[in-house]
C-alpha cells in the first residue's frame, strides 16, 4: 500500500499534465518525460515502453499512460487515482464550456466560427487519418535511400487497404468492430 | 431519459474499442453516439471536435464528458467519463500486472500493423460522412484542403488552422449576409 503523500504528489502531477495538455493524448507525453526526471515512477526507458503499451491496447493514449505510471508508482490505487486526476481538469472545463455553448449556440458570430471550424476539424481527423496511412502503408525511408517508386509503398498493406476498402464500400453497414478485427486477422496471417 | 448505467455502457463500448489514440477512436464513437443511439448528430460531433482542440484533455474523454452533461447533467457527464476510461484502466493494469513485453510479441505488433490499415479506412469513411456536415459552399472545401496541408503535410499544430478556420469563418458569415441584403 503505497503511501498517502506518494499517492498525493502522484494525482497532483497528473492534474498538472491533464491541466496543460491540450489538443490529444501525446500532448501528455512531456508531461511524462519531466515526470520521470523528478520522481522515482519510472525511468525514461520504462516511458517508451509505455508509449508502446500505450499504442497496442484500446483507449486513448494519454490515459492508458496515466494508468500504467500510476501503476508503476502506486499499484492499483495509484493506476485509478492517477487517470482520474488526469482527466479531471478537461471534465470541469468540458461542464464550463457546454453551459457557455448552450447559452451562445444560436448567436450568429458562434454558429459562423462554427461554420469555419467543422470543414477544419474534419481536416484535422483526415490528417489523424494520414498520419497512420503513412507509417503503415507507407515507407517513404526506403523509398528516400532507393529513389524507386517501387519502394514507396508497403505491398501487402497496401494491398489490405485496398481489400478492406473495397469491402466497406460493399458492406456499407460494416459495424468497424468487423473491419477492425478482419484487419488484425489479416495483419498476423500477412506478417505485416 | 436516458439512463446513468446506458451512458457508462455506451462509452465503456467506445473505450473497448479504441486504438491508436486521438481520432482514431472517431469511426466507433460515431456509430454508437450518432447512428446506433441519436445521442447527437455530425454537425454537433463536429462542434464538440473543435472545441475538445481547444481545450486540455483527451478528444475521447472530452466527448463523452460533453454528451454525458448534455444527456444527465454533471451525474451524466461523470457516468460517461467514467465508461469511457474503464476498459484502458483494467486492460493496463492487467498488462502492467503480468509484466510481459506484451508490445514485443510479434504477433501483436503484426495484429496492430493489419488494425492500424482497417482504422485508415474507417477514418476515411467517417471524414466523407462528416464533410457532408459542412456548409456547402467552396469555401468549405479550401478550409479543408488548407487544414490538411498545414497538419497533414506540414505537420504544423493544429491550433494554427483552427484558429484560421475560425475566423474565416466570421468573415464568411459576415460577407453572406452583406450579400443576402444586397439581394433583397
Amino acid at each position: 500500500m503505497p503511501d498517502a503523500a506518494t499517492l498525493f504528489t502522484l494525482c497532483w502531477e497528473f492534474f498538472k499534465a491533464g491541466l496543460f495538455a491540450i489538443g490529444g493524448g501525446m500532448a501528455t507525453l512531456p508531461f511524462l518525460h519531466d515526470m520521470a526526471g523528478r520522481f522515482p515512477w519510472f525511468t525514461e526507458a520504462e516511458l517508451a515502453d509505455m508509449v508502446a503499451v500505450a499504442e497496442s491496447t484500446p483507449g486513448p493514449i494519454g490515459v492508458n499512460m496515466a494508468t500504467f505510471a500510476g501503476y508503476r508508482a502506486g499499484g492499483i490505487i495509484g493506476g485509478v487515482l492517477a487517470t482520474l486526476a488526469l482527466v479531471l481538469p478537461s471534465f470541469i472545463v468540458i461542464i464550463l464550456v457546454s453551459k457557455a455553448l448552450a447559452k451562445f449556440r444560436d448567436s450568429r458570430i458562434v454558429s459562423d466560427a462554427f461554420d469555419g471550424l467543422r470543414p477544419c476539424v474534419t481536416a484535422l481527423i483526415l490528417s489523424a487519418g494520414y498520419s497512420v496511412f503513412r507509417i503503415t502503408v507507407l515507407t517513404p525511408e526506403a523509398f528516400a535511400a532507393s529513389g524507386s517508386l517501387a519502394d514507396l509503398v508497403s505491398l501487402p498493406a497496401a494491398a489490405l487497404f485496398v481489400c478492406i476498402l473495397a469491402l466497406s464500400l460493399l458492406w456499407k453497414k460494416a459495424p468497424p468492430i468487423a473491419l477492425i478485427a478482419i484487419g488484425a486477422a489479416a495483419g498476423i496471417l500477412l506478417k505485416l | 431519459m436516458v439512463s446513468l448505467w446506458e451512458l457508462f455502457t455506451a462509452f465503456a463500448a467506445v473505450g473497448t474499442m479504441m486504438f491508436g489514440g486521438g481520432y482514431s477512436m472517431l469511426p466507433v464513437l460515431r456509430r454508437e453516439i450518432v447512428e446506433k443511439r441519436a445521442w447527437s448528430n455530425d454537425e454537433e460531433l463536429l462542434d464538440i471536435f473543435a472545441v475538445a482542440q481547444c481545450t486540455p484533455g483527451v478528444i475521447a474523454v472530452n466527448t463523452a464528458t460533453y454528451i454525458g452533461y448534455k444527456k444527465r447533467g454533471i451525474s451524466g457527464a461523470a457516468a460517461a467519463t467514467v465508461g469511457v476510461i474503464t476498459p484502458s484502466i483494467i486492460i493496463i493494469l492487467i498488462i502492467a500486472s503480468m509484466l510481459t513485453n506484451f508490445a514485443e510479441i510479434a504477433a501483436v505488433q503484426n495484429a496492430l500493423a493489419g488494425i492500424r490499415v482497417a482504422v485508415c479506412v474507417l477514418v476515411l469513411q467517417a471524414v466523407v460522412k462528416l464533410y457532408s456536415a459542412c456548409r456547402k459552399s467552396v469555401v468549405s472545401l479550401l478550409i479543408f484542403a488548407a487544414g490538411f496541408v498545414m497538419v497533414g503535410v506540414l505537420g504544423l499544430s493544429p491550433v494554427w488552422p483552427v484558429l484560421f478556420a475560425a475566423g474565416v469563418g466570421l468573415g464568411w458569415g459576415f460577407f453572406r449576409r452583406k450579400g443576402d441584403e444586397r439581394d433583397a
